[in-house]
């Protein structure tokens, strides 16, 4: 993709976030949605391209009076909004459309109008992890880490510390759902979820949304907002099957996805001034410092605990607070990337003072897909 | 409340021969007739090499213990103890999911690496799993 040709032009989160009850997931969408239009200063029918994941293109169109000339339904997860910025931005290039919007948004919490998530048990996950209790993320996600810790030498005062560090974050974020300061034993001595994980490296269930809106570069010195350019993309998938991983220690398609967007942004790890890496489970920022190449194979869990990623550190990860602490409404790649717009149009409540360049980088269906954008807000 | 129920795998015809070799006490592996490789969960191709060319063998049953998470939360099937999900590495190389059974679910019990062999629980008339189980126990 030609560098910095593409702009996200319009971003915003839904008026609220947390617990929804009197809000159905549609709304939601909608909300989020009118809210990155006004930020954008545009109307439905100035949208001619959708994208959307949880809920179907044509529900989200339909609903919000937008009659699209280019969709995307690209589901993967909850990175499906980076394959859609990448999309997005390919389409926008190619001419297919000018105007892209992107919207999540999930009942995740009250339930209200949300679908319901189900596995054929003739499907290979129905078949060969389900019936043993793979039932969840907190069953799911987890599995490979005890290899990890076994191979990389980790421990679960690190697994612990990965949550204290991103409530640090957290603390600086209003709306984050959680603000109180915690400590490595508050969270070892949290609730047992799935061994090695307690409740606190867990991430939280909430009700929220997000929505994006591109556009090509050189409409979007006009607008009202600062433009923040796509300087880098990247996609993958690996397999449905957590047990099918093909390395327990590192995510194929976290690899695939971010030398992907490095290598199309021409820029070195040096060069990133901010990074969110979703975070689900407490062990995710340290598959994505690694596999991204910010630290080499075992050193992501001494990365933080020198506090590298924590405020006033050389690389800020996470600022929101992270699922962990901030919000999770089921799909939270959304929320990293309006964190990384925030960082760079300068906004955000935990400012990274003069950040120009942001990476985002997003799992999805837990170590199955990946997509990672690299943004930067100088002009080209 | 509605009744919970188990979620059971219903074969498909490429994993049949699978199921039925686990009704009958036989944990069956594809091998591709090309590059000799074994592959799990079952399809009637290689997954390496792309070759249609492949054939069901008998696996030894033998395992290590490569990862696992002990589930604390109360599940309608499992019932309220807490009970291992882990992924086995089959001495032919494949890994799968299951559950280590007949060994307190417990982190000192359940050694990275520690050897394993299967065993099969009878879930219904037609469906057994296969489990596995320390070595020799």
């Amino acid at each position: 993709m030609k560098q910095k040709s593409i702009a996200i032009v319009g971003a915003a989160e839904t008026t609220e976030l947390g617990k929804i009850p009197d809000m159905s997931q549609i709304a939601l969408h909608a909300d989020a949605a009118l809210n990155a239009m006004a930020d954008a200063g545009l109307k439905p029918s100035d949208i001619d391209g959708v994208a959307t994941a949880g809920e179907s293109p044509t529900e989200t169109a339909h609903y919000l009076g937008i009659t699209p000339k280019w969709v995307d339904g690209t589901s993967v997860g909850g990175c499906s909004f980076m394959l859609h910025v990448r999309h997005a931005a390919a389409a926008i290039n190619e001419g297919l459309c000018s105007t892209v919007l992107i919207t999540h948004a999930e009942s995740g919490r009250s339930r209200v109008g949300a679908r319901r998530f189900a596995r054929s048990p003739q499907s290979l996950q129905g078949q060969f992890e389900l019936p043993y209790g793979v039932t969840n993320p907190p069953t799911m996600f987890t599995i490979p880490v005890l290899r990890y810790m076994k191979e990389q030498g980790v421990t679960e005062e690190q697994l612990a510390n990965v949550a204290v560090v991103q409530r640090e974050w957290a603390a600086m974020n209003p709306r984050a759902s959680f603000r109180d300061p915690i400590t490595v034993d508050d969270v070892l001595n949290s609730r047992m979820i799935a061994y090695p994980f307690r409740l606190l490296m867990c991430c939280l269930v909430t009700d929220g949304g997000g929505a994006l809106i591109l556009t090509n570069a050189d409409r979007a010195k006009d607008m009202p907002q600062k433009p923040v350019y796509i300087l880098g993309t990247g996609e993958s998938v690996e397999t449905p099957m957590i047990s099918q991983m093909e390395d327990f220690t590192s995510s194929k398609a976290f690899r695939v996805s971010g030398t992907q967007a490095f290598t199309e942004a021409g820029i070195t790890h040096n060069d990133v001034d901010h990074l969110m890496i979703y975070d689900a489970f407490a062990h995710l920022p340290f598959y994505g410092l690694e596999d991204l190449g910010f630290c080499k194979p075992g050193e992501a869990a001494d990365f933080i605990w020198e506090r590298n990623t924590a405020p006033g550190g050389k690389l800020p990860l996470n600022t929101n607070g992270g699922g962990l602490s901030y919000m999770h409404s089921g799909m939270y790649g959304m929320y990293a990337l309006q964190e990384s717009v925030r960082q760079l149009r300068g906004s955000a409540p935990a400012q990274v003072d003069g950040a120009k360049i942001s990476v985002s980088h997003g799992v999805g269906g837990m170590f199955g897909a990946s997509g990672t954008i690299i943004f930067s807000n100088e002009a080209p | 409340m509605a009744e919970f129920k188990r979620p059971l795998p219903e074969p498909t015809p490429e994993t049949e021969h699978f199921w039925e070799g686990c009704r009958s006490g036989e944990l069956r592996l594809q091998s591709c007739d090309e590059c000799s490789k074994s592959y799990f969960p079952p399809r009637p191709f290689c997954p390496a090499c792309g070759s249609r060319n492949v054939t069901v063998k008998t696996a030894s049953g033998k395992a290590t213990l490569y990862s696992y998470v002990i589930n604390h939360r109360p599940r309608p099937d499992f019932g309220d103890e807490p009970h291992s999900i882990a992924v086995v590495e089959l001495a032919e190389g494949p890994r799968m999911m299951t559950n280590i059974v007949d060994c307190p679910q417990t982190p000192e019990a359940l050694v990275l690496d520690m050897p394993l062999e299967v065993t099969f629980e009878k879930a219904s008339d037609t469906v057994s799993l296969p489990k596995f189980k320390p070595a020799g126990a």
